[in-house]
């Protein structure tokens, strides 16, 4: 696990420079640090819709994508009706849904397209029409 | 020193302490652990008896759910409580060797420390001022010991600074604050700050400058005794013969701003990183074990609630064997105080109002690593001279920390190995714990060249693969705070809800002691006004 962006973040946000160039909202105010490292935002390090999934997703919907149960669940993308449009899954990812946290501010437009054409396209799921960056862009 | 021009280096020294001086003030930004409003502990809970046989259903047996049991059960009220876990406590939770900890997906791991050893998993330090989780431990009997939050002879490491090679935190705050404080002399005396600064101010305020920095008598900062009483020397004064103290050498002023490695100063100037800071003795887990001792059978264990039912007599809680399933049983009272995590929450289906609703539905809950590190021995102590504190890095690991009991032991030891948010902890979750721990190693080891022959057992918790919670704590934002925090907290009927995530003290046990007080004390007022 390489962060390359870790410290460069660092240093950015302790001046109060923009996290996200394309971002059109007024600057936020810098993130809170406690320390040097360990507390990144921006984006994810991977591009690729399967890295993305494994590097990130599996965390909480698990390698095979059957979701896990204990008090509470996180559901299944295995052969997942939801995903039928496109917009569902890139609206949760953008902006969470309950215990699904808004990952909007830790994705690209384009990681978020590549990851939703991922899960669209596996586990079972055979969607044949694609996410558009754009599409993303209008979500956040 | 040469004279160079001011101004340029001026603005960028202010920006630059902002940035410092900020990060006891970013804390207040916080998203994902909100912000840092004092206690509003106002001493021990007096509630008037209530009416004979008033009861209340409590959901959850952590820090919250424990105190509203205690409380209401010394007031006169029936008090039953239902446990997801086996155990009390919740996420006051200490993880100790010989423990089996399966997280959501299967994964599990025989925690392999020596007896004794263990590293607390969620919260892990008591700051002084959080009088009501004080008032508890007190009460309860907990043995606690200091925590030690800032050691100067801990490391403060970058990857991109000092060719990787981590620097005593000693070394980097007096040079910080040398440098600082120079240059602010500097500008002081070449009348830059006359328009704002009296003169009398500006008089006062280089002696300070001198004294803060340790700046010589030209207000300079360089290699000295004085800057060595700060920042260390190359050789320690001794005594006898050849017990000359050779000085240590400053970092240039470019060196250590460049280095971004007084970030890490600025993180222990929080109001909840200030000394003094507690922990149990024997681990954080010690505080929930005594709350279950002291409310015994009142605590349903293995109680996976699936359904909150309200109607204008009481409030009913269906639930299962949260091993086993099985049938479904009921537990009813006139009223619910549920401390059940929103993330958990949101999925059961419980008729409130919408407000209530809406506020439980919003709340996502934050990511967070730790990871625990078993070592053969106390090379950290041995080798280092590290006696407990926090070494900072910039690598994805954020923290290592050492033990802060059993200092000088032969034995073993257990270090915090990784402690994260955000991005890096969220890439964790997504790794097996044995990749947790791997990672955790390698980052550990750039800065503890002794980490990969020394290492002996490992463990790693990922919170948002913690079955009970789904994640770490409540991820509030600001904007959302002002639409539905009042929401969440209000009574809806017969059911309140409790828990870090209903107070403004989130992910710490101070805010769950105060929400639950609070949410107890409102329903005490309601039942003796019915």
């Amino acid at each position: 696990m390489k962060i390359r962006t870790a410290i460069a973040t660092t240093l950015l946000l302790a001046i109060a420079l923009p996290t996200f160039a394309d971002t059109a909202a007024p600057t936020p105010p810098p993130p809170p640090r406690r320390g040097l490292g360990g507390f990144g935002g921006g984006p994810f390090p991977m591009q690729d819709g399967e890295a993305i999934y494994k590097g990130v997703c599996q965390g909480c919907h698990m390698p095979d994508a059957k979701g896990a149960v204990g008090a509470g669940m996180y559901p299944a993308l295995v052969k997942n009706e939801n995903l039928e449009t496109a917009g569902y899954p890139v609206g949760v990812i953008v902006k969470g849904q309950k215990a699904m946290p808004p990952l909007g501010p830790y994705f690209t437009d384009v990681q978020v397209a590549n990851v939703a054409n991922y899960v669209r396209s596996h586990f079972g799921n055979k969607y044949k029409d694609k996410v558009k960056p754009e599409d993303v862009k209008l979500m956040r | 020193m040469t004279d160079q021009p001011i101004a340029p280096s001026r603005r960028s020294l202010l920006s630059m302490i902002g940035g410092v001086a900020g990060s006891a003030a970013m804390y207040h930004a916080m998203t994902e652990m909100g912000y840092a409003d004092e206690s509003t502990f106002k001493g021990p809970v007096k509630l008037s008896p209530p009416p004979a046989g008033t009861s209340v259903l409590i959901l959850g047996a952590g820090v919250a759910g424990m105190v509203a049991a205690m409380e209401l059960r010394d007031a006169g009220y029936k008090v039953q409580v239902l446990e997801y876990n086996g155990r009390p406590g919740g996420r006051n939770w200490t993880l100790y060797g010989g423990d089996t900890y399966t997280e959501l997906g299967g994964f599990t791991q025989k925690v392999g420390f020596d007896p004794g050893q263990y590293i607390n998993p969620g919260p892990w330090r008591l700051p002084y001022h959080h009088q009501g989780i004080l008032h508890y431990v007190n009460r309860l009997g907990v043995a606690l010991e200091p925590f030690t939050q800032v050691n100067f002879n801990a490391y403060v490491h970058s990857t991109n600074a000092y060719g990787g090679k981590p620097q005593r935190y000693r070394q980097v705050q007096a040079d910080f604050h040398g440098h600082v404080a120079e240059l602010l002399a500097k500008t002081t005396k070449q009348g830059a700050l006359d328009q704002s600064v009296s003169k009398q101010d500006r008089e006062m305020l280089m002696v300070a400058l001198q004294n803060w920095g340790a700046l010589n008598g030209n207000y300079e900062y360089g290699k000295s005794i004085e800057t060595s009483l700060r920042r260390g020397f190359d050789v320690d004064p001794g005594g006898g013969l050849n017990s000359m103290p050779v000085p240590s050498e400053p970092r240039a002023m470019s060196d250590v701003v460049q280095s971004g490695l007084w970030a890490a100063i600025g993180a222990s100037c929080n109001y909840e990183m200030q000394s003094a800071i507690f922990q149990p003795k024997g681990g954080m887990g010690m505080i929930g074990k005594a709350f279950g001792a002291a409310l015994g059978p009142l605590i349903q264990y293995n109680a996976k609630v699936i359904e909150i039912k309200q109607d204008e007599k009481g409030v009913t809680a269906t639930y299962i064997d949260s091993r086993t399933g099985g049938e479904k049983r009921t537990a009813s009272a006139d009223w619910c105080v549920c401390t059940i995590p929103a993330s958990i929450l949101t999925q059961i289906p419980m008729n409130v109002a919408a407000p209530m609703k809406n506020a439980i539905n919003q709340l996502s809950y934050s990511a967070a690593l730790k990871v625990g590190l078993q070592f053969k021995r106390r090379f950290w102590e041995q080798d280092d001279h590290i006696y407990g504190g926090i070494t900072y890095t910039n690598q994805p690991n954020g923290t290592i920390s050492y033990p802060m009991w059993d200092y000088f032991s032969k034995g073993k030891g257990v270090v915090l190995g990784a402690y994260t948010f955000g991005q890096a902890a969220y890439l964790a979750a997504a790794k097996s714990p044995e990749d947790r721990i791997q990672d955790a190693l390698e980052y550990g080891s750039k800065i503890h060249p002794q980490y990969r022959q020394e290492f002996d057992a490992g463990v790693a918790v990922a919170w948002h693969r913690v079955p009970w919670t789904l994640g770490c704590a409540g991820a509030w934002t600001e904007p959302a705070r002002a639409v539905h925090y009042d929401n969440l907290c209000a009574l809806d009927g017969r059911i309140v809800l409790a828990g870090e995530h209903a107070s403004r003290i989130p992910a710490w046990q101070e805010g769950a002691v105060t929400s639950s007080i609070d949410a107890i004390t409102r329903l005490h007022q309601r039942v003796m006004s019915a």
